[in-house]
């Protein structure tokens, strides 16, 4: 077995510093859940690994002018555990909730679930509807983006050599709204997505859709934003019509594998099943009804 | 490259021992440290036999590293009985022959000790996806949330 050098820096500078310095194969350790494995089995073999959990910015869970920011090396646990987070953003509890076992989400972390870039990460989808951005640091500096940006493709990220994702940013809570999440699995625990789907509504005065975001994982190659799905409830009263067109939206823009969880058919749709019941869950929590 | 020289506070005592980067917790606690309480069983998280707490928090330890537990306090299974005297879950476990080969025990009894700290009086629902991450080949599961929840019941009443 090669020799792996092991750092935990304390800041964010010293780990980028280590990170670009790096000669050879190089990760980020957060909660190791998905990286321990992938060691184990030689996937990757990196020389260095860099410990970020001891940087305190991200382990912080903050509200700033009602705005939610996470570090990306929170715990699963830590965040369900967040009372103020989790009456602000159910549908993000919901997915980070589906996230392995009580075991997994003890040390699993959502930067982690978004960087290791499966397509069927729990925590994506929902903070893809969500709106959530992450700030990223890395030798030139910081940047944001979009959570649906990271991704490009299985294990494939848009981060370049060096860089970190430090924290998750979610945008301040309207009134009205709701959001939530839902996944197909044969069973009820400790299973990978076959269909994920996010929704997040916001409802005027009058009960109709304002604003929406619509997001669908497990069936591309990446977590999907579908503003197409979006489109069907926005103006409506999320009714029966509204939920027909948004269930068809969603199952159009999937373009799933045929695995051994699931057939390309069968994911098609049952994206748009779970899509529908996925935004009468956020229709109710926007109408106050958790 | 040396080895990590780690300290840490396992079942209340403190510890000192040397790891490699590579290994994980679980091989500390079993070939560095002799507890071999904790089993190994899957190496990926999915069974939950080599469950310890870690700060409170129950955690697969094949999934830590060792170098990972610096500063911090680990419980294992050696530290559940005080002394002759068995944890309640530990009795329980037995009244109800909650067990039959044993192997996925400790981590079984780590996982329910850390629930009935925080929720003393679990529904059967929230025994049994708080133990989503604990397989067991031999019971059916039955028995083991039966023991659970009537050690819980036990510990209520004190």
């Amino acid at each position: 077995m090669s020799e792996m050098r092991y750092e935990a820096p304390s800041t964010l500078k010293a780990a980028v510093a280590l990170l670009a310095e790096a000669k050879g194969p190089a990760r980020v350790l957060a909660g190791g859940t998905d990286l321990l494995i992938q060691m184990r089995s030689k996937r990757v073999e990196p020389e260095l690994l860099v410990d970020i959990k001891n940087i305190a910015e991200m382990r912080s869970i903050a509200v700033e002018g009602g705005r939610f920011r996470f570090g990306a090396a929170v715990s699963g646990m830590e965040l369900l555990e967040h009372e103020a987070f989790a009456k602000a953003w159910p549908g993000v509890i919901d997915g980070v909730k589906l996230i392995g076992s009580v075991q997994v989400r003890g040390r699993a972390t959502v930067g982690g679930n978004l960087c290791n870039a499966s397509p069927a990460a729990d925590s994506v989808p929902p903070l893809i509807a969500a709106g959530a951005m992450v700030s990223i640091i890395g030798p030139n500096g910081r940047r944001e983006a979009r959570v649906e940006d990271v991704v490009t493709g299985p294990g494939k990220t848009s981060l370049a050599k060096g860089e970190i994702v430090v924290s998750f940013e979610l945008p301040e809570r309207a009134a009205h709204s709701g959001d939530a999440y839902l996944r197909f699995i044969p069973r009820s625990e400790m299973d990978i997505a076959v269909v994920g789907t996010g929704v997040n509504l916001t409802l005027d005065g009058k009960g109709v859709c304002s604003a929406a975001r619509v997001s669908l994982g497990a069936v591309a190659e990446r977590a999907l934003l579908v503003p197409e799905a979006a489109a069907a409830l926005i103006g409506t009263k999320v009714d029966a019509a509204a939920l027909e067109r948004l269930a068809a939206a969603a199952s159009a823009a999937c373009r799933p594998i045929d695995d051994k969880r699931g057939t390309k058919e069968f994911r098609i749709k049952v994206a748009g099943v779970m899509v529908r019941r996925t935004a009468e869950i956020a229709l109710a929590r926007a109408k106050g009804n958790r | 490259m040396a080895k990590h020289h780690v300290t840490a506070t396992v079942n209340g005592d403190a510890v000192e021992f040397l790891c490699d980067t590579q290994q994980s917790l679980l091989d500390v606690l079993r070939d560095e440290l002799g507890l071999t309480g904790t089993k190994e069983g899957c190496s990926t998280g999915d069974c939950g036999a080599c469950t310890v707490t870690v700060d409170g928090r129950p955690v697969c330890s094949c999934l830590v590293l060792g170098v990972e537990a610096a500063g911090k306090s680990i419980q294992t299974i050696e530290g559940m009985a005080s002394g002759s005297k068995l944890h309640p879950l530990q009795r329980k476990f037995l009244e109800h022959a909650a067990l039959q080969c044993g192997y996925c025990t400790p981590g079984i009894l780590m996982s329910a000790r850390a629930l009935l700290e925080r929720n003393p009086d679990p529904t059967e629902e929230e025994v049994r996806l708080w133990l989503a991450g604990n397989l067991c080949r031999c019971t059916g599961f039955h028995k083991i949330i039966d023991a659970v929840l009537d050690a819980a019941s036990e510990m209520r009443k004190g």
